[in-house]
């Protein structure tokens, strides 16, 4: 079987370090979304878990940062963070090993991706899979993108990963799930902490929702700085996922502004079969 | 200037223990083997974050290291803010 679940969804490590900071209605609309998503997953009976997300200087810095980085491990330890600040207690999740391999050569006909047989899983990883595998045993195949440290990757060259991944998914005989975590705007470290643009999460929803390539790549580095912060980088991960559903549409389970956690709430997901 | 090595401290002090225990035990020592400017120097060793951050300091490499000095996260926000007014940048 091939690629049978795609989703996309927030990572901001204040959905679980500062969970009850939200209101309880915005917490319901975007957990119970949360929740569907799990749902969904669970009903696909995944062998293993793409999870694209973005470089927080976790494992990359300035001296070497590859634009895309695929991780070969057999496991991957996480959180990076402390547990009394992320709220998700340190573990080891397995790695889909063999699958990562196939994906890296693969997809390397198309693009240049590095690979990592070590790689620490931050909040970007460890705060979707909290939500929707918390026994943490659905081994995973992690892709960092470079969303931080300029130059990035065009718009246009992560859709491409997208499609390549898909191609080399569908090659594969494991049931393989895809989620995309990460944005939208966001300003996460600034004083701008907390601002959110509304339009812009709204509008790319909506390109992403109808999967319309030639508007999701169109946003200049220095348009997605002013709009949608630096976080807004980060809809990279969801243009992957774009990609790897291309002529699909998507349907969002929740669009939840939640300045609290400095992030407006969206959870989406993609039927590929 | 040298922002690319007050960059790298950081990131080393956020993601190494045994560099944290270095600036706790032997600051100045940790410092040397950096090529930091006198200024750059004394806003690390003073973990002044206003004066970083209007050094161009990323704020995900700035915000981890507030935290590992012990700041509170609004003292944090609010020293950004001053250091920008000072600056006349509002």
């Amino acid at each position: 079987m091939p690629l049978v679940f795609a989703g996309t969804a927030n990572h901001a490590p204040g959905i679980t370090s500062r969970r009850e900071a939200a209101t309880p209605a915005q917490r319901e609309v975007f957990f119970s979304a949360y929740a569907e998503l799990r749902a969904r997953l669970e009903r696909a009976r995944l062998d293993a878990l793409v999870v694209v997300s973005s470089e927080h200087f976790t494992n990359f810095f300035f001296d070497n940062a590859p634009a895309f980085c695929i991780g070969l491990a057999e496991a991957y330890d996480g959180p990076s963070e402390d547990e009394s600040f992320l709220r998700i207690a340190k573990t080891t999740v397995p790695g889909a090993a063999d699958l990562a391999r196939h994906l890296a050569r693969a997809a390397s006909a198309e693009i240049d991706l590095a690979h990592s047989q070590e790689l620490l899983l931050d909040h970007g990883i460890m705060v979707p899979l909290h939500l929707l595998v918390p026994q943490m045993r659905l081994p995973i195949v992690p892709i960092i993108v470079n969303c931080l440290m300029p130059p990035l990757p065009p718009l246009a060259r992560c859709y491409d990963l997208g499609c390549a991944l898909r191609r080399a998914m569908d090659a594969r005989e494991e049931r393989i799930g895809l989620l995309a975590a990460g944005g939208l705007s966001h300003w996460p470290g600034t004083p701008e902490s907390g601002r959110l643009n509304l339009e812009f999460d709204r509008g790319f929803l909506h390109d992403f929702l109808a999967n319309n390539r030639q508007r999701l790549i169109r946003h200049s580095d220095e348009e997605i700085s002013t709009s949608a912060g630096p976080g807004g980088h980060e809809i990279r991960a969801w243009i992957v996922a774009s990609g790897a559903t291309e002529g699909l549409i998507g349907e969002a389970l929740c669009f939840e502004p939640i300045p609290a956690y400095a992030v407006t709430g969206c959870v989406a997901t993609i039927a590929v079969v | 200037m040298s922002l690319y090595h007050v960059q790298k401290l950081l990131f080393h002090l956020n993601n190494v223990p045994s560099v944290r225990r270095r600036f706790d035990a032997e600051r100045e020592a940790l410092l040397a083997e950096y090529r930091l400017s006198d200024e750059e120097r004394r806003a690390v060793t003073h973990a002044d974050v206003g004066k970083l951050h209007l050094m161009g300091v990323h704020p995900l490499l700035l915000a981890p290291f507030a935290g590992r000095v012990g700041l509170r996260w609004p003292d944090y926000l609010a020293a950004l803010r001053r250091a920008r007014e000072a600056a006349g940048g509002g």
